[in-house]
């Protein structure tokens, strides 16, 4: 039997005062990728003995990312009533003094403590309020210092695998609201109002695609949503899906309302375990509760959702591409017109959109599109999703607004360059982006300031790299993954990226001719022009924006037969498998 | 039936989920067995209602698929921008000089596989490899190459051909 919306809401809250303020301790423990590589794994049964062995007590959940990565495995403990208090980069060891200290004597370890987070339900004025002895106020970490937190609220601090917990902080009501209060075209006018663009490169006005589809009447509609995030560097799409997956699950239905869909499709690569179970998981628990299915919360919108995996294929990612992959075939492009949104998914009208961008819907709705606008910078509403990697101190993922400068998120928030080395680049927007030089650290985030400087924000990967780096080493690993995950299908991308790499390996081997760099000019020009989609379109950025900042680089391996770094004098190799 | 086709045919008729294609049948075998033998075609062809040449235009296509049985270990080395950046080159030279190839590939007695993979999704924690499908971040070449003679040193459990 299905509950009402008032029932679940009740469950919730008893569920989480339990965790809160029930009778025992609460440990949450990252457990995302990042997680995983820093070893959650051996910290959890470490947990797991040194609590029993203790004697002790407490509700264990495993959390997604916090976005604080460096900082992983990380695991913080919260007394009921009391605050949160982290511990980074915990080991086996570690946690046995946790457990031995902490959990079973109620004395934080203000020598190990990475900093705490107050409760926001305590009472204001009671001793629960008071910051422990010596340890700092997390906020003020340079990692979150800037933040804002929208799409990534919850990440790190609720169970992505129980969506009672996503209620209880308030998950659904967007819902809720959008469909007893809203109608859908009122439902498309805040997402316009607030200035919503598209997260996973374009920046397309999310409620102009939404309109497309919901001028169609027919009675079969999709949205996609496209979490095959292939891009090396990012993984913003994959931690939320982690982390807060019933964010994503809200966002997807608050669309489908809005124009009117039937059916959604997640869509995630294969092997990625982590994201898959959880998208899952939280499918079939909104399934179980009514959110999903025929007349969701007593209205009369009815909705299923459904989790598809694609092979390894970063085209895949392509809004056309995606569709023939969910169609069970391979993940090749198809021609446009017909648009998506009149012949799309198993020939019927589709809306594609990417992770981030639905899961900023939810909040919009709750809070209305002039409170969105207003944060942000011009025609950049809202906050940006960075993933923070390379040649950092503090490497992770922060939601910051639009309009911070490049300098801030690198200098303040990431810590700066490790070792007393200097910035060289900055490769952003994925392998299809480009590399700025560390004179363009001033740019403000923001769509069009980094189009005009030749870059693109793309989905938000920010990689640094050192004064070590070799600028046409780098290219040649950008254009070696291009060329790898290049379809085949147009011969402008397939033939032009097997060139830019022959050319770029040639330059790398310091064998390089006095006409090769005009020649990738030449290729490239030709891939922009005629390549079927923004694979091959924008496949020569990386080339093109190495050469604008770096040109004497490459000048000097060609000319002068070195290598400034030294880098490309050592041994190299490249994926020795190419599509059939 | 033997045994390897009954296994296929319960990966590819067990799918629960609604939208059913060549491709998720494909997966479905991969995940069960761990490669996509000739049987497997003809069973994913005649589920689908599809010539054997398109279920394998859909296998061909994408480089997760193998058609080739799996060996006891597998080590993947993340190739992605960060991974190169931090030292990616460096471990790849390192985890092939353990485990005694020349480039990525299976071993010859089939207990280690090793391979690129575009992205593993760890980029904070590079450099990352992933050891019989778990990531293990920020490792060294050192480090790297004690976990393949880690595995190396392990019983091993398969013949040359997988069984």
């Amino acid at each position: 039997m299905v509950l009402s919306y008032q029932d679940i809401n009740s469950q919730a809250a008893t569920r989480w005062q339990g965790l809160t303020a029930g009778d025992r301790p609460w440990v949450r423990v990252g457990t995302a990728l990042c997680g995983e590589a820093a070893g959650c794994d051996d910290v959890l049964d470490a947990l797991a003995s040194a609590l029993e062995r203790h004697g002790v007590e407490a509700n264990v959940s495993r959390v997604g990312c916090l976005g604080l990565c460096f900082a992983e495995p990380l695991l913080d403990v919260q007394f009921p009533n009391g605050p949160r208090i982290f511990y980074g980069n915990v080991t086996p060891d570690s946690v046995e003094e946790i457990v031995a200290t902490h959990l079973s004597q109620g004395k934080p370890l203000a020598n190990l403590a990475l900093g705490y987070l107050s409760n926001p339900e305590s009472a204001p004025g009671s001793s629960n309020q008071d910051p422990p002895d010596g340890i700092p106020d997390l906020n003020l970490h340079p990692m979150r210092a800037l933040e804002n937190r929208i799409a990534l609220r919850n990440a790190g601090n609720i169970d992505p695998g129980d969506i009672y917990q996503y209620l209880a902080v308030g998950g659904y009501q967007a819902l809720h609201k959008a469909l007893t209060t809203m109608t859908p075209e009122e439902t498309v006018n805040e997402v316009a109002t607030a200035g919503l663009r598209g997260r996973g490169g374009a920046a397309f006005p999310a409620a102009t695609k939404w309109r497309f589809l919901s001028g169609s009447n027919a009675p079969v509609k999709y949205v996609l949503c496209n979490c095959e995030e292939g891009d090396p560097g990012a993984f913003n799409d994959k931690a939320i899906v982690e982390s807060d997956p019933h964010t994503l699950v809200e966002g997807i239905l608050l669309a489908g309302y809005a124009t009117g869909a039937s059916n959604g499709y997640i869509f995630i690569r294969h092997g990625h375990d982590g994201p898959i179970t959880r998208a899952r998981a939280a499918v079939q628990q909104a399934k179980e509760l009514g959110i999903l299915g025929n007349s969701i919360f007593g209205s009369d919108f009815d909705f299923e959702l459904e989790v598809a995996l694609t092979g390894d294929s970063y085209v895949a990612g392509e809004e056309t591409a995606l569709m023939e992959a969910i169609e069970g075939g391979r993940a090749m492009p198809r021609y446009r017109p017909p648009f998506p949104a009149q012949v799309g998914l198993f020939g019927k009208p589709t809306n594609i959109n990417n992770v981030k961008t639905l899961s900023y819907v939810p909040e919009i709705i709750s809070r209305g599109g002039e409170w969105f606008k207003g944060i942000g910078h011009e025609q950049s509403t809202g906050t940006v999703i960075l993933c923070l990697t390379g040649d950092l101190n503090y490497t992770g993922m922060v939601e910051v607004p639009m309009g911070i400068s490049l300098k801030d998120i690198l200098y303040q928030a990431a810590g700066g360059i490790p070792n007393g080395k200097k910035l060289k680049l900055v490769q952003t927007g994925g392998p299809l982006g480009g590399v700025l030089d560390a004179d363009n650290v001033d740019l403000l985030l923001d769509f069009e300031v980094f189009r005009n400087a030749g870059a693109i924000l793309g989905s938000g990967g920010i990689i640094a790299a050192d004064e070590d780096t070799c600028v046409v080493d780098l290219t040649r690993a950008l254009i070696a993954f291009c060329q790898y995950e290049s379809c085949g299908k147009c011969f402008p991308c397939r033939m032009g990226m097997s060139h830019l790499l022959e050319v770029l390996e040639r330059i790398c081997s310091l064998e390089g001719g006095g006409e090769d760099l005009d020649l990738m000019r030449n290729i490239g020009e030709n891939m922009q022009a005629g390549s079927l989609c923004g694979h091959g379109q924008l496949g020569f950025n990386p080339v093109s924006s190495a050469l604008r900042y770096f040109g004497q680089e490459f000048e000097a391996h060609i000319k002068d037969r070195t290598c400034p770094t030294g880098t490309c004098l050592s041994s190299r190799f490249s994926p020795t498998q190419t599509r059939r | 039936m033997d045994r390897l086709k009954q296994t296929i045919s319960e990966a590819v008729h067990g799918q629960s989920q609604p939208t059913v294609t060549v491709l998720s049948s494909l997966l479905a075998v991969q995940d069960a067995i761990g490669y996509i033998p000739k049987e497997a075609l003809e069973e994913v062809s005649a589920f689908n209602g599809k010539t054997v040449n398109d279920v394998w235009a859909v296998a061909s296509f994408y480089p997760n698929f193998r058609f080739e049985p799996l060996c006891q270990h597998n080590v993947e080395v993340c190739w992605g921008t960060t991974c190169h950046l931090v030292g990616a080159m460096p471990i790849m030279g390192s985890v092939l000089a353990a485990a005694g190839l020349a480039e990525a590939g299976d071993t010859a007695d089939k207990r280690l596989s090793v391979g690129f993979n575009t992205c593993l999704g760890a980029c904070s924690q590079a450099p990352v490899i992933s050891v019989d499908h778990r990531l293990v971040g920020r490792v060294s070449p050192e480090m790297a190459a004690q976990r393949v003679n880690g595995l190396l040193a392990q019983p091993q459990t398969r013949d040359a051909h997988g069984q």
